[in-house]
């Protein structure tokens, strides 16, 4: 098998993008992620006009902003990221390992079956059967059918990579390490805690989860995506090859050793604590070399990031990483922790990496495969722009807001002033912030109907190719 | 060893996890053997008792309709408010989950900003060695107050408006309105309702402080009905 497939290279005989890449899944990923995000960001208004006392739907019990809030923050993880992740590891490793993934049969029932397990999830926390495992809200009859889907999409991405000889690129060591990782980590968040652990220890494997989510999946797809799309939108190959296995093994290493720091100063031991903050603290240090990398890149050809959109949100979302590691290095540290913990800072800082950094990463990878997958320019590349300028304005407004108002919340608690007082404080916080918020889901409705758009005005020749592709469009 | 596929999957995929796993949550799972999980039977305590009667009191056609009649016979009135009460403290935290209290309300007292004066003790490993405690119930967010010494503190008539409509009692309140949890009024709690004003009850009732605000003096119930 690998003799014949190695002949294969060697007469520079590459199979065809045809061949590797299904396309029609990638879009029909994109449809469901963004299908996910209008719900998780409808889901996220509820709760911020709650905040405000501006409910228009109070007293509905399968409205509950409680409920609405778990949906808000699942919707957006399994949703919108992993959906689209999925969908651009169709695109990116086939045409890395020049292998098409395991079974395109296998691709379409994971794909069916991961809208089953997010669907289901909403279904079952808006019912009230949540699991109490923040990010791990999936109902526990849901977490079984989850951790088989999610060895299926290791299996499927996993063989074309294993089979490939020789040296492999970077993106390929992100996305090998994140097919075992992810699988570890939800095993890890989702039945420990909730079977066999109680107390600080279920705390400690909590934290544990909260963050290998972001670190361990959210994270190395992440990046992984990045190092593949960068160069080839600058036409020039990553700066220092150094630098990216300083930043992949330093991730590997500093990244899973650090979940405690979310419950610090609780009944965990404390000597686990200050592990937990050493090694955030470290790893930021690490953060910092990727960065220089990317910028590195850059160099010379900076005037792109104004000119070229995807690139911008790669550049944004690395801006917006750098801002959320340097802030997370500070407020990681016990001093800080006293006073931000519980606020709405941590708040301010999760939109900024789940929004700032990887949705903007993901979207700016829409801007550039959509067009090359439907064969057509954007409907409006005008509307593109808006997009953009809404969706990372808003965000700055947002995080801003949010971490400012963490502030006053904390200095008034430590101040022994009645609670109410910190909500008073809040409020002004609070409006602005579903100001920025409507204004991010605007320019994610715009996006949609631009795609929508798009996929009408796309070539017939399309439509022949993927004859599927014409009925999804009226989805 | 650092381009290949093997050491990505053993060392920085399994290996590097593993490490993480092993000195991160097995480490205090260790540390924290000699305390025993306690089951929800075991929770039960004269305060909570005291509270769970309280609430039969106090909204008794609600109680009935939820529970039925305790047995005339006192001791084994006894074992049945013990039985209803596990039962009621069960249904209590999984509504306080399903409903998302815990990501606006915590359940840690800190050593540090001033909280052990706003709320009382700081946090310590024994409280959460609980079936009621995995997952843990620690949160990471307070829009409102903390919770884990809430019990005892207020009545559960306040506790049973403030579910209603956390408005009519704490002014300018951005907690919504749970009146799913009450037949039509607030003096009518359905199951649902009384259990988790059992389960905020419960919070801190293992604690010799509880309740803060009042002196507490166990005086049974039987008494205190008839001098009403």
């Amino acid at each position: 098998m690998s003799a014949a497939s190695n002949v294969v290279t060697a007469d520079h005989n590459f199979p065809r993008h045809e061949q590797l890449v299904e396309e029609k899944l990638v879009l029909w990923y994109f449809v469901a992620a963004l299908t996910f995000m209008i719900v998780s960001m409808l889901a996220g208004i509820l709760m911020g006009l709650q905040l405000i006392r501006h409910n228009p739907l109070p007293s509905v019990e399968l409205l509950s902003p409680g409920r609405w809030r778990m949906i808000h923050t699942n919707a957006i993880a399994y949703g919108f990221l992993a959906n689209a992740f999925l969908g651009i590891m169709h695109w990116v490793i086939p045409r890395l390992t020049l292998r098409p993934v395991l079974s395109p049969l296998l691709s379409y029932a994971i794909f069916a079956a991961w809208q089953f397990v997010v669907l289901a999830t909403a279904v079952g926390i808006i019912f009230g059967e949540a699991q109490g495992i923040e990010w791990g809200e999936t109902p526990v009859w849901i977490d079984p059918v989850a951790q088989l889907g999610l060895l299926l999409v290791a299996i499927n991405f996993g063989a074309p990579i294993l089979q490939t000889r020789g040296p492999m690129y970077v993106t390929l060591w992100y996305y090998l390490a994140a097919l075992v990782w992810t699988f570890l980590t939800y095993a890890m968040g989702n039945f420990v805690p909730e079977y066999f652990v109680c107390g600080s220890s279920a705390g400690a494997v909590g934290g544990l989860f909260i963050h290998d989510l972001v670190g361990l999946f959210v994270t190395p797809l992440g990046w992984g995506m990045l190092y593949y799309f960068v160069p080839i939108l600058l036409k020039r190959p990553m700066w220092s090859h150094g630098l990216s296995l300083v930043g992949f093994w330093g991730l590997a290493f500093f990244y899973p050793l650090q979940g405690i720091h979310h419950f610090l100063y609780t009944p965990i031991p404390m000597f686990l604590q200050y592990g937990a903050v050493l090694s955030t603290i470290a790893l930021e240090l690490v953060v910092v070399t990727v960065i220089i990398n990317f910028v590195g890149t850059l160099h010379g050809t900076g005037g792109l990031v104004l000119s070229n959109l995807p690139l911008r949100y790669f550049h944004t979302g690395i801006l917006f990483y750098f801002l959320t590691c340097l802030q997370c290095a500070l407020q990681v540290t016990l001093t800080f922790q006293a006073l931000i913990h519980f606020t709405d800072w941590v708040v301010g800082h999760a939109h900024m990496v789940m929004f700032g950094v990887f949705a903007m990463w993901q979207l700016g990878v829409m801007t550039y495969l959509v067009p090359k997958i439907l064969k057509t320019e954007w409907y409006s590349t005008q509307w593109c722009e808006w997009h953009y300028w809404a969706s990372s304005g808003g965000l700055i407004v947002m995080a801003g807001d949010l971490i400012l108002c963490g502030l006053f919340q904390g200095w008034s608690w430590a101040a022994l002033q009645p609670w109410e007082s910190s909500i008073r404080y809040s409020l002004p916080f609070w409006s602005v912030r579903i100001v920025a918020g409507v204004v991010m889901f605007a320019a994610q409705l715009l996006f949609c109907l631009n795609f929508y758009l798009t996929w009408l005005k796309a070539p017939k020749t399309v439509h022949t190719t993927l004859p599927e592709s014409g009925g999804l469009a009226t989805v | 060893m650092f381009e290949r596929k093997s050491g990505i999957i053993l060392i920085a995929g399994i290996g590097f996890f593993a490490l993480a796993f092993l000195s991160n949550a097995v480490v205090p799972m260790l540390m924290y053997r000699h305390l025993p999980e306690k089951t929800v039977k075991q929770l039960i305590n004269g305060n909570l008792r005291y509270q769970f009667e309280d609430l039969a009191q106090r909204f008794p056609e609600a109680f009935e309709k939820a529970y039925g009649q305790p047995p005339a016979d006192p001791e084994q009135a006894g074992a049945w408010y013990d039985e209803r009460c596990e039962k009621a403290l069960r249904v209590g935290h999984k509504i306080y989950i399903g409903e998302g209290c815990w990501h606006c309300h915590s359940q840690f007292v800190r050593p540090v900003s001033n909280e052990d004066r706003r709320w009382g003790a700081v946090s310590q490993s024994w409280e959460y060695q609980n079936e009621l405690q995995r997952p843990v119930l620690f949160g990471t967010r307070r829009v409102g107050p903390d919770l884990c010494r809430e019990g005892g503190r207020r009545s559960s008539d306040w506790h049973a408006v403030h579910f209603f409509k956390p408005e009519a009692l704490s002014f300018g309140s951005p907690m919504p309105n749970y009146p799913w949890l009450f037949d039509g009024s607030p003096d009518k709690p359905t199951e649902r309702g009384l259990a988790l004003i059992t389960y905020i009850q419960w919070l801190g009732s293992w604690h010799e402080t509880y309740p803060y605000y009042e002196d507490y003096v166990p005086i049974p119930i039987k008494t205190a009905a008839k001098t009403e």
